[in-house]
């Protein structure tokens, strides 16, 4: 009935009494004081403390072995001959040797890793074009985007497939790993080189022109490689006919610009299918065969491979699993403080006597 | 149109230009010149009727809206960081994308301004196409034209009710006494009706008015916007000078009424009226909160700089660290790299693209809404509503709310602020002899009790008929009878009265002495036979004067504002009283809403209540335009109005010999412009001497004999507030003595007492002023509002020449104001006292009350009066100003040596007072009490530190017999002095400078009109609401506000920090690891509104502990919560909390596959929880919008990311943001990351805030235990711990 006087008549102004306008909504007021919060502190500080002990637990059981082959053994030659750029035609090939004490078990992840390789440079993150990558003729052909300047074309005006400063950048190093079974026989390591990369990269974000019963190659007619490619873009992977293109999926994973300087990129997995690596990879002697085409000295790199086991929650890390005991530690501490404080000053928040 | 050379335009464009610009204007009349070309007329030069209020044109639209938006320096801000996304070498961002939030912003407000143009536009022509009536030579008459067509010379009539089209001097009234009723409404809000005056001397108004024959040259000054002063004369052809002032002066908006028509002649038109020229928009006042804020986004700005140059300054070292050209230093398209010290110097540039969102500029925008929803919530308090007046709270300033939080001194007005500003004749003295009207006070203690079992006779309405007659009968009824009947008097009837000005039956009563009483009579019998002595007596002269000088306007009451209309004639009677009846019934229901008693009355009692209600609701309904429309219940009112008035003479007890005239006088309404004069105006028609008439030339006055007597009005000397009185020089008709009235404040007159009459007084007369000044102080002491009336014989030969020498000042063109002022000092003097009046102006309900909690509250309370001392302290004790156990120190000085001894001795006195360690205990205040002589001299250069150092020292301070112009350098001076915020509450005109000078001024709409609310930032209707718009509302707003200002400065810095952190790893190239698009969705939706609702919703304190602990309002005084310290608190915690939101993420995925745009959604999310859980902490009350808005923002986030992630294969091409929060959700990793951020980083800030609390629980906090307590413990506990 007020509503309807309201609207007219004497109170016509009369706000309405409802909770909402005069501010008197049911609220929940939390009180922050010690003897409100203190069962959320201890809580907080066990959970941190199991969950930091299961991940060290984890991470305790991976292995990783690094190798840093810059200049690692006859890699010098090669390493030497890189510093120089016109010989960037020649090839150059090296060896290195290493040992597993503790073999690897469970699926083993083959990376290289480069530091002091800035991927994340904002101009040099812009120097791509991902309407060539997702197979668009006009990108291809006619004008890939001007952000791939000045890698776009040539200086014959043809323009560059894949174009920009990434894709020109690609590491190019390749590498054999072989295991030792004795001093005379050795076996290479298979790796399998797909499914390295995301799914909807593969499937989605690159992919090559459509064919129209045409060959690879006569697709990417009227096109030139970037400058420092050795190979065109359709025969990078000479094993394996559909890993070529776009849609190589070395080319995918490097076009997946790094966070940091230092990083590493998935290069291979190994396959367990050969009965001897069923388990992962068993201890002994290793070598790998390096095809050593990238040249770090311009940027004081180091190049690398790292053979690694994962976790469910990554790579062998041991910072997550400390951070969290400590942050446990951490919360413990203030929850003492605040537990004598509570002790101190009134235990029922009641503190108010003036 | 024929054509004219381009030399001839400009020429006149020049003279139009200068006669424009002319101090004074000559202007004839537009009739002889009809119908000739535009050159040819003399008034070309003048602005037409048109107006044009819009500020665009529909070509130039865009470019001077565009120029107009550019002024705002955030907009400016944001443009400039779009042009240098422009240029190539800097830009962070693609220019294109970085366009989108400008754009968006303005396109806003451009079509926002586009849709309030155009209303303007459409209003506009409404106006100038309004019809009006201009006389034209041609057709001899007065013809329909537009009001846009009207110009400066023309003739133009106007007819009751309508709008007046310019500024036009009357120039005749159908009015036979050449008066013009107008009202002001439209213009100032005060609704009671003015006179204006024709110029006189312009011939025969009374026979018609000829537009042709008008021949002369009215001068008049240029234009201004002073409503209330117009200088002007009328030269005629023969060289003589006729005056005219604003009382000739029909303004433009002002409506017509009471007069059937009126003939003006037009000054000025269009934007030249003075309407127009006060309508200046709305007032722009800048809180003290937002200067400090422009502070603290300077030091973003230095923030940015600083970080900006770090950024460039590391972007050299790195390049210069390059050993050669490594293949991921991508060179310009002509394959060009830039020297390291120039890509360093176009990098900073690009730092300020990247980090430009620490310069919070969303946060002005937050504000402004937070700001609305304050208001919102501030106008939309049941508990500030008046019911009696109908009325919220107004905010017409709409940016201060959170000044009213941090007020330290309030400056009151007394007169209709503290008290009610409904004069109630209380007492007299007359020739020395005091009448104490006894019965008088009893009734009005009467009526102060509370209004219980009064509605419910309505329900017998149906007695209406009979009971009609049977009164008649019972005229005279015996006083004790009459206070039971009045004591009915309902609340809304009042107000329904007090709305047309001033005749609520509370001072429309009096009731008479007894004993003056048969004074008068005994005075009125020996005198009736001699008719020449009879004005002679004192008694009756002092009657006499109490109805003649004054302003009041009489109309009758069915008269008064009535429509004219031919059909509200033609309509038969009976009908009409069925109509009439039908309302009545409306209107009782209505009103029958307290069945609180059925408990019979006697029929005289009700009907005569009944009829006050009634007329009271027709007086409502005249004034409702929509209602009075329909002239069927128009007449029907006239009709059964006059028998109501009628009926109500019978109830009231007049002493009546004659009880037909009575019914006659009746009839009258008294509309004042102070209600100080209606009071006396009723009191002595209380006594017999009615008011029947007034026009500019005479007053006629019904004496108690029945005689009417008309006096000749020679001129009236109006009220101001230096002379502080005003005269009405009359010519009596019997003795044909000319007669000097003049009333006003005792220390003004009593200084200007003769000593003549001698001859008639002889022995007593020496005493009467002695013995009258020993009764005003006597009133005073009560509180009673003073005035002394006199009375002076002037000779015959002195009038003329005086009224010679007034008419001169009057036209004089120079000074005029000063002429006038002089020769009103002039007459006044030698003065004969006759006796004074107390006239009471009772306290408003909870006055002390609200100044007790105002004082708990660390607010320094001034109340500024113009009244006598005595008075003002009285009052002060009475509204708990004072305190019976303060130390009240009086200053009141003659000259400046003293003032200065006084002054520093006090300020000593105090000084040792206050660091005496035994008075540490007391609660005992200082209070200061200073007239306004002393104040003048306080305030002077030299002294003023040493006042505001003593003013320092008390609690409160009462200023009596100050000006209008000394209280708003009072409030200046506190305000520039100490350097504090300053509120300043008033009611009245006189308080306008005040309000103006402070901080937050505040109106009171009340009894005198609407100035003070015009000027004011927010208008309340009752003293009492400004406890709880100070103390809960200016809390809650300028907590709320300052903790969400300081939100939005963490918030800022705390995301912007992430992408600073980054640059150390990317080279400082101002890579971002986050999409730009989710970077602007982030700050636009995700963690936007949460601190609006911040803003405008949390509740730190609840209504009652904050009104109950009045102290809890300290904690926002001064600098409050936001200062220095808090700032950079909140900057240093950003930069921390960035830190590890930052950092936790790197170190996980240090040495990792990671990628950039995947490391950035842990970061991102990360960022997202710790920020609102950072709210979270410091949101104080969670209600259910709380919940929705904090979880929707986390809602909106996962789901806007997803979809965009989800959607966006190549849309933002630098960025790969396809299926990352997917392919993150997917990983552990993620969760972990997130959790182990947002925990730390929120640790340090939770801790701290459960350690104080425990430890040292603010005042706030300790008033939120007091929330949780249930209210009847609360309340006692309350108790104990203020008792």
């Amino acid at each position: 009935m007020g509503k309807t006087k309201n609207k007219s008549g004497p109170l016509a102004r009369r706000p309405d009494n409802s909770a909402f306008k005069q501010q008197r909504l049911p609220a929940w007021s939390p009180m922050l004081t010690a003897n409100t919060v203190l069962p959320f502190f201890y809580l907080l500080a066990v959970i941190c403390m199991l969950l930091g002990v299961w991940l060290l637990l984890l991470v305790q059981s991976t292995q990783e072995i690094k190798l840093d082959y810059t200049d690692l053994g006859n890699c010098n030659e090669c390493f030497d001959l890189r510093r120089n750029v016109s010989n960037a035609a020649q090839t150059c090939s090296c060896r290195v040797e290493f040992s597993i004490d503790k073999s690897l078990k469970g699926d083993v992840f083959f990376y290289y890793g480069l530091k002091n390789f800035h991927q994340n440079l904002r101009r040099y993150m812009d120097s791509r074009d991902d309407g060539q990558t997702l197979g668009r003729i006009k990108n291809l052909k006619k004008n890939p985007s001007s952000y791939c300047a000045p890698f776009d074309k040539d200086n014959d005006g043809v323009p560059i497939a894949p174009c920009g400063a990434i894709a020109n950048s690609m590491f190019n190093d390749s590498f054999t790993l072989n295991y030792h079974l004795s001093s005379s026989r050795s076996v290479p390591v298979p790796l399998l080189r797909t499914g390295l990369t995301w799914y909807t990269d593969k499937n989605v974000k690159f992919r090559n022109p459509r064919a129209d019963n045409l060959t690879l190659a006569e697709v990417f007619e009227g096109t030139r490689p970037p400058l420092y490619w050795q190979k065109p873009v359709y025969s990078l992977d000479p094993h394996d006919p559909n890993n070529n293109g776009f849609i190589n999926e070395d080319l995918i994973v490097w076009m997946r610009e790094a966070a940091f300087p230092n990083f590493k990129k998935l290069y291979g997995i190994l396959n367990r299918a050969d009965p001897i690596f069923e388990k992962g990879l068993p201890k002994g002697n290793y070598t790998i065969d390096i095809s050593y085409n990238f040249p770090v000295q311009h940027f004081q790199g180091r190049k690398g491979v790292v053979l690694t086991t994962l976790t469910w929650f990554g790579g062998q890390n041991h910072f997550l699993p400390i951070a969290y005991l400590v942050t446990s530690s951490l919360i413990l501490l203030a929850a003492v403080v605040l537990t004598v404080a509570w002790w101190k000053f009134g235990k029922d928040g009641k503190n108010m006597k003036e | 149109m024929t054509w004219r050379s381009p030399l001839a335009l400009v020429r006149d464009a020049l003279q139009g230009q200068r006669a424009r610009e002319r101090e004074l204007r000559s202007l004839v009349s537009n009739l002889p010149y009809e119908g000739q070309e535009k050159g040819k007329q003399p008034n070309r030069f003048f602005l037409s009727n048109a107006i044009k209020t819009t500020k665009y044109s529909l070509l130039l639209f865009l470019p001077m809206n565009l120029y107009e938006q550019f002024h705002r320096l955030a907009n400016l801000y944001f443009v400039g960081l779009a042009i240098l996304n422009f240029i190539p070498v800097v830009n962070a961002f693609q220019p294109e994308v970085a366009l989108i939030p400008i754009c968006v912003i303005m396109l806003l407000t451009a079509l926002k301004d586009g849709w309030e143009d155009f209303r303007r536009y459409q209003s506009d022509r409404k106006v100038n196409n309004t019809p009006c009536f201009v006389y034209s030579r041609r057709e001899k008459q007065y013809v329909e034209r537009r009001w846009k067509d009207v110009r400066v010379g023309d003739f133009v009539r106007v007819v009751s009710n309508e709008i007046v089209p310019a500024d036009l001097l009357l120039l005749y009234s159908s009015d036979p006494n050449g008066v013009c009723h107008l009202e002001t409404a439209n213009l100032d809000g005060e609704t009671n009706l003015k006179q204006r005056i024709v110029v006189s001397g312009l011939g025969a108004a009374n026979l018609g008015f000829e537009p042709e024959s008008f021949n002369s040259t009215v001068v008049c000054e240029r234009p201004n916007s002073n409503l209330n002063h117009f200088k002007c004369f009328v030269e005629k052809p023969d060289k003589d000078k006729v005056g005219a002032s604003i009382e000739s002066l029909l303004l433009r908006g002002c409506t017509v009424r009471n007069t059937n028509h009126a003939v003006g002649f037009v000054v000025y038109a269009g934007h030249e009226t003075k309407a127009m020229l006060n309508n200046n928009g709305s007032r722009y006042k800048r809180s003290k909160l937002e200067q400090k804020l422009n502070v603290d986004v300077f030091f973003c700005l230095i923030l940015l700089f600083a970080m900006c140059l770090i950024g460039a300054f590391g972007h050299y070292l790195w390049l210069e660290s390059l050993p050669g050209v490594p293949s991921f230093l991508v060179p310009d398209s002509n394959g060009h790299l830039d020297v390291p010290s120039l890509e360093s110097f176009y990098m900073f540039f690009t730092m300020i693209i990247l980090l430009q969102i620490l310069i919070p500029i969303s946060l002005y925008v937050s504000i402004e809404l937070v700001k609305v929803g304050q208001i919102f919530f501030i106008t939309n308090d049941i508990d500030l509503y008046d019911e009696e007046t109908d009325s919220r709270v107004q905010c017409r300033a709409l940016n201060i709310t959170e000044d009213l939080g941090q007020i330290e001194y309030v400056f009151s007005d007394k007169t209709g602020t503290l008290t009610e500003n409904k004069m109630v004749f209380r007492r007299c003295s007359v020739m020395g002899t005091e009448y104490p009207h006894k019965e008088n006070a009893i009734r009005l203690d009467v009526i102060d009790e509370p209004e219980s079992e009064e509605e419910v006779i309505f329900n017998q309405h149906q007695q209406l008929p009979r009971s009609r007659w049977s009164l008649e009968a019972e005229d005279i009824s015996p006083p004790d009878t009459q206070r039971h009947g009045r004591r009915r008097k309902s609340k809304v009837a009042a107000n329904a009265h007090s709305d047309a000005a001033f005749s609520s039956p509370l001072e429309t009563e009096v009731i008479p002495d007894q004993k003056l009483l048969q004074q008068i009579s005994r005075a009125e019998s020996s005198g009736g036979r001699r008719d020449g002595n009879r004005s002679f007596d004192p008694h009756l002269d002092f009657f006499l004067a109490l109805a003649i000088c004054n302003t009041v306007v009489v109309s009758a009451e069915n008269a008064h504002r009535q429509r004219v209309s031919l059909q509200s004639r033609s309509n038969s009677p009976l009908q009409n009283i069925r109509k009439c009846q039908g309302l009545f019934r409306k209107f009782s229901v209505k009103e029958c809403t307290s069945p609180q008693s059925s408990q019979m009355r006697n029929p005289l009692e009700t009907f005569s209540s009944l009829v006050k209600k009634a007329g009271a609701f027709f007086q409502r309904d005249k004034r409702n335009r929509t209602l009075s429309e329909d002239p069927v219940i128009d007449s029907a009112k006239t009709e059964d109005e006059a028998d109501a008035n009628r009926l109500r003479t019978c109830s009231l007890h007049a002493p009546s010999q004659n009880g037909s005239t009575i019914v006659e006088a009746e009839e009258l309404c008294y509309e004042a412009e102070s209600p100080d004069e209606a009071a006396l105006v009723y009191a002595a028609r209380a006594y017999g001497f009615i008011l029947l008439a007034r026009t500019p030339d005479s007053v006629t006055v019904r004496l108690p004999s029945g005689e009417d007597l008309v006096f000749e009005v020679l001129d009236t000397l109006t009220f101001d507030s230096n002379r502080k009185r005003m005269s009405v020089l009359v010519r009596h008709p019997v003795t044909k003595d000319y007669v000097l009235y003049t009333k006003g404040a005792d220390y003004s007159i009593m200084e200007l007492l003769g000593t003549p009459y001698a001859e008639n007084f002889s022995g007593t007369e020496k005493n009467i002023a002695a013995d009258t000044q020993y009764h005003l102080d006597c009133y005073a002491k009560e509180g009673l509002r003073t005035l002394c009336i006199t009375k002076k014989v002037v000779s015959e030969s002195t009038c003329q020449s005086w009224l010679g020498e007034r008419k001169r000042a009057q036209a004089a063109m120079e000074c005029r104001e000063e002429l006038i002022m002089q020769t009103a000092v002039q007459l006044e003097t030698n003065l004969t006292l006759l006796g004074a009046t107390g006239i009471e102006d009772r306290l408003q309900e909870k006055v002390p009350d609200t100044i007790v909690a105002l004082r708990e509250a660390g607010i320094h309370v001034w109340v500024l009066t113009g009244d006598k001392p005595e008075t003002a302290v009285n009052i002060g004790y009475a509204c708990r100003l004072l305190e019976e156990e303060d130390l009240v120190i009086n200053m009141s000085c003659k000259n400046k040596v003293t003032c200065t001894a006084i002054l520093d001795c006090t300020l000593e006195e105090v000084r040792r007072y206050r660091d005496d360690p035994r008075n540490a205990g007391t609660t005992q205040n200082i209070s200061l009490v200073i007239d306004g002589n002393t104040l003048d001299m306080a305030k002077s250069p030299d002294l003023q530190e040493r006042f505001v150092e003593l003013t320092k020292h008390c609690r409160s301070v009462l200023c009596c017999r100050v000006t209008p112009l000394q209280k708003s350098a009072v409030v200046k001076l506190v305000r520039e002095k100490l350097k504090v915020m300053t509120l300043a509450v008033g009611d009245g005109a006189n308080d306008v400078n005040m309000i103006q000078a402070a901080d937050v001024g505040i109106g009171i709409s009340g009894q005198e009109g609407m100035q003070a609310v015009m000027a004011s930032d927010f208008a309340i209707s009752r003293f009492k609401h400004l406890k709880k718009l100070v103390l809960v509302h200016g809390h809650w707003c300028y907590t709320r506000l300052a903790n969400m200002i300081i939100y939005f400065f963490y918030k800022n810095v705390a995301y912007v920090n992430l992408l600073f952190w980054y640059q150390f790893f990317c080279g400082f190239t101002a890579t971002t690891m986050i999409d730009y698009w989710l970077m602007i969705f982030f700050n636009l939706f995700f963690t936007s509104t949460p601190p609006i609702m911040f803003g405008i919703f949390d509740k730190d304190v609840s209504v009652e502990v904050l009104q109950g602990v009045p102290e809890l309002y300290r904690t926002g005084q001064g600098k409050g919560e936001y200062n220095f310290l808090t700032f950079w608190i909140a900057i240093l915690d950003a930069f921390y909390q960035s830190l590890v939101c930052f950092f936790i993420p790197y170190l996980a995925y240090q040495d990792s596959d990671v990628d950039l745009f995947t490391f950035g959604t842990p970061l991102n999310t990360a960022a997202l929880f710790t920020i609102l859980l950072h709210l979270g902490i410091e949101i104080k009350s969670w209600t259910l919008v709380h919940w929705i808005i904090m979880l929707g923002s986390v809602a909106l986030y996962f789901i806007v990311t997803l979809a965009y992630t989800a959607t966006c294969v190549t849309c933002n091409p630098p960025s790969n943001p396809y299926w990352i929060l997917q392919n993150q959700m997917a990983d552990p990793m993620f969760y972990l990351i997130v959790t182990l951020c947002t925990v730390v980083a929120l640790l340090p800030r939770y801790t701290f805030h459960v350690l104080k609390n425990s430890v040292a629980p603010s005042p706030l906090l300790q008033g939120r235990q007091l929330d949780r307590m249930d209210p009847s413990t609360r309340d006692q506990w309350i108790k104990e711990w203020r008792g």
